[in-house]
């Protein structure tokens, strides 16, 4: 009961910062609002007893990547509003798709969801998930997710020398 | 049950806030003094004996202050900002251990708020907030000194907080774990303390805490001389007070995480050599509180001493020397562990 009321404050709280990430003229108050919302994401984490992920989830979103986000939107320092499209419809053919598309995703979550009910975790399992989280989440990574593990840090390594090649244009 | 679950916590996290932030405001007196010392001068005299009081004039001077926020600032942000770096500050002491569980009135009571099995990263993460109060503080203030001192202060924070946490992943190698209490219970398994084990990690990790505190040599954002006074140069009052104190109150957090990781937390000196054991009389806590208050001393005794980095100096040193070095040392700990 009080899971559920919690999970379902915490989701309002994300959708809302997330409309008002979007809705928001000034860019610094909105990058704030995507921090936010980055947080209550760790906590709806947290209420999954992943709490690892919910560290992780502030240590790299909330606390590194949002913050050079802020650096770059202090720097260029948007005083004026955007002005707005010549055509604001110009591209609205190829929202429409994506949003279907995602819309369609979400779906087929759904429907997979109730054909394959999630295992119902034995409360042994429960408790150890709550002390041992990082350890499983090793565990997890260096076995069954291996290769998504090591593809991922290959397109990190390869976003990182593309970003050196292009800052240092003759080494 | 319910005394358990609610009573007790409650009344460790008054305590701990508490005794937290009359350290904060003592500690500026100790800076006062030691660096007055230092210096072949008294310090504060005047109120209370030998100045004891004068963190309490202070406060009541800065509460009566006028509180101006500038006239084009952005208000919302300008207030929060001070905010946003206090309360990291705070909550960070509820996984320090400061002792291991003692009897009290007929109840085993530990001597912490609460112990997570991811204890080390929470504190990373919750550190890795408060940078958002400088920069914030200085963007809000609509003021170009501000704003230099803030992007100085938050690209320092950034820069050194990578060095910091991968000294960390290799002490969490050799712990093996990432809760604060197993990491010094393992440290009394192992009969040593992580100093001895990784003397590099503890180098690189107290040189990147001086920057990540902002404190000399390496308090780029308040360098008067070329700054006017830093990030809170437009703030007054008690929201300057604020910002003062989260210095503070990182510093101390930061020597206690040293002190858990590095100095054996509650551990006595020597936790392996069985003749020291009369050591045991003094309670845990008040070894950790010394160790802890030790660090303390050696921030304020680098700021007496050490005169200011250059920017360029601070940027090249946190780059190409700490991470390096850092880096080299996961390596060798990982080839250590697996040879061992």
């Amino acid at each position: 009961m009080g899971e559920a009321i919690a999970f379902y404050v915490i989701s309002a709280l994300i959708l809302g910062f997330a409309v008002l990430v979007i809705t928001t003229r000034n860019t610094v108050h909105s990058v704030l609002f995507l921090v936010l919302n980055f947080l209550a994401v760790a906590a709806l984490y947290v209420l999954l007893t992943a709490q690892f992920l919910a560290v992780i989830q502030i240590l790299v979103y909330a606390g590194g990547i949002v913050v050079l986000y802020l650096f770059v939107v202090m720097l260029v320092n948007l005083k004026r509003p955007p002005e707005v499209h010549a055509d604001p419809h110009r591209r609205s053919s190829l929202g429409f798709s994506l949003s279907v598309l995602v819309l369609a995703e979400l779906a087929a979550i759904v429907v997979y969801g109730r054909l394959t009910p999630a295992p119902v975790a034995a409360t042994a399992e429960g408790t150890d998930l709550a002390v041992n989280n990082v350890e499983r989440i090793g565990y997890l990574l260096y076995t069954d997710y291996l290769i998504p593990f090591e593809v991922a840090s290959m397109l990190l390594l390869v976003a990182m020398i593309g970003a050196i090649v292009l800052a240092k244009r003759e080494l | 049950m319910i005394i358990d679950t609610y009573v007790i916590p409650l009344l460790k996290i008054l305590i701990v806030l508490n005794a937290t932030l009359v350290g904060v405001t003592f500690m500026v007196l100790l800076e006062r003094k030691v660096i007055a010392w230092v210096q072949v001068r008294l310090g504060p005299m005047r109120v209370g004996p030998y100045g004891i009081l004068q963190p309490i004039a202070d406060a009541v001077k800065l509460l009566l202050k006028e509180d101006i926020t500038p006239a084009r600032a952005d208000k919302w942000v300008f207030t929060a900002a001070p905010i946003i770096v206090m309360v990291p500050a705070l909550i960070t002491f509820a996984v320090i251990p400061f002792g291991p569980a003692v009897r009290l009135f007929g109840r085993d009571v530990p001597l912490y708020i609460t112990d997570i099995n991811v204890g080390l990263l929470y504190i990373v993460s919750v550190a890795s907030i408060g940078v958002y109060g400088i920069i914030l503080g200085g963007w809000a203030s609509n003021s170009k000194y501000p704003l230099l001192a803030s992007l100085r202060a938050s690209a320092q924070l950034i820069s050194y907080e990578v060095a910091v946490t991968m000294t960390l992943v290799s002490l969490i190698m050799t712990a093996g774990t990432l809760s604060m209490v197993k990491i010094v219970e393992s440290q009394y398994m192992a009969g040593v303390w992580y100093a001895f084990v990784q003397p590099v990690a503890f180098v690189v990790f107290f040189i990147g805490a001086l920057a990540e505190t902002n404190r000399a040599p390496f308090d780029m954002a308040e360098a008067e001389q070329e700054l006017t006074g830093g990030f809170h140069t437009e703030y007054s009052g008690m929201r300057f007070a604020l910002f003062f104190l989260a210095e503070y109150a990182n510093m101390i957090v930061i020597s206690s995480v040293s002190t858990t990781l590095f100095l054996g937390g509650w551990l006595r000196p020597f936790p392996n050599v069985a003749a020291l054991s009369f050591l045991d009389f003094v309670p845990a806590w008040i070894w950790f509180l010394l160790k802890t208050f030790a660090f303390l001393y050696v921030f304020l005794w680098v700021r007496a001493t050490l005169p200011r980095y250059r920017y360029d100096q601070l940027m090249r040193l946190g780059w190409k020397v700490l991470i390096p070095i850092a880096i080299a040392n996961i390596i060798v700990t990982g080839i250590v562990k697996v040879a061992l």
